[in-house]
């Protein structure tokens, strides 16, 4: 029998450490992807928090803490990061494995903000993106997902098939931002 | 030029997909006649002014809007969620 050996998606790339930032990859542990039934937002919102100590998250907000986070992922829809998924959800959403199909990178340092500037059209800025907040949005050119997790730290999500291009895009972004000093 | 989501808020037209004009939203009947349907598929306004189209916020929370813009100034008017215009 061949031994198979599970890579993450940026094994071998990460992590990077240029000027005041760093990035590193995050193991969330199982991702599920919750998509209310109809007129189920509540129930399923109430059945998170008994299960997992969270709130359905509202639109470009996250809830929960590192370990066992909910983000808000799209019209109708949230990623649960960190815990297996609460057979009793299912009553009122449906649910979606998605633990092997995103690429998770932690961003973190000083000039942040700054990088990702360079590659999210939206306002990061502390003064209006707090922690709890997120955005669906591109990076560079991706389709991604970007929360603030800290005062100077963003979990950003893409696709897997992703990873390497998130990779290039973040260290581009990231020497530019050094290089200015 | 720049689209007020009504999920995400202020975006850059980057971030959406351009369908066409909002003529899925108000469907005919099946049985509603050669007449309406001629209208329906093939028959599409070019006004210099107010226009309604669909918008799929593709690289944002994935929803259909149907958005009212002025082709003449490019000014973005409203965009709702199309389910809400379609209701």
């Amino acid at each position: 029998m061949a031994e198979l050996v599970a890579k993450s998606p940026c094994d071998g790339v990460l992590p990077l450490e240029i000027g005041s930032v760093a990035a590193r990859e995050e193991d969330l542990g199982v991702i599920t992807a919750l998509l209310p039934y109809r007129a189920q937002g509540a129930a399923l919102s109430e059945r998170l928090k008994a299960a997992h100590g969270m709130a359905f998250p509202s639109p470009n907000r996250a809830t929960g803490k590192a370990g066992a986070r909910a983000i808000w992922a799209g019209r109708e829809q949230a990623l649960l990061l960190g815990p297996a998924p609460d057979p009793g959800l299912a009553d009122h959403a449906a649910l979606s494995d998605q633990s092997d199909a995103w690429t998770a990178v932690r961003l973190e340092g000083e000039a942040a903000e700054a990088v990702l500037a360079r590659l999210v059209p939206v306002d990061l800025r502390g003064s209006v993106f707090k922690r709890g907040h997120t955005v669906r949005s591109q990076v560079a050119h991706m389709a991604g997902s970007v929360t603030r997790v800290g005062e100077r730290a963003f979990l950003i999500l893409v696709f897997r098939s992703m990873a390497a291009t998130l990779v290039h895009d973040l260290k581009t972004a990231m020497e530019a931002v050094a290089a200015r000093g | 030029m720049r689209i007020t989501c009504p999920l995400c808020g202020d975006r850059d037209r980057r971030e959406f997909y351009y369908k066409g004009a909002a003529v899925a939203l108000d469907r005919p009947e099946p049985d509603a006649g050669a007449e309406a349907w001629d209208e329906y598929v093939f028959l599409r306004d070019n006004p210099a002014g107010e226009t309604r189209d669909l918008w799929y916020h593709a690289d944002g929370c994935g929803a259909w809007l149907e958005v009212r813009r002025d082709t003449v100034t490019h000014a973005v008017l409203e965009a709702r969620l199309a389910a809400e215009a379609a209701r």
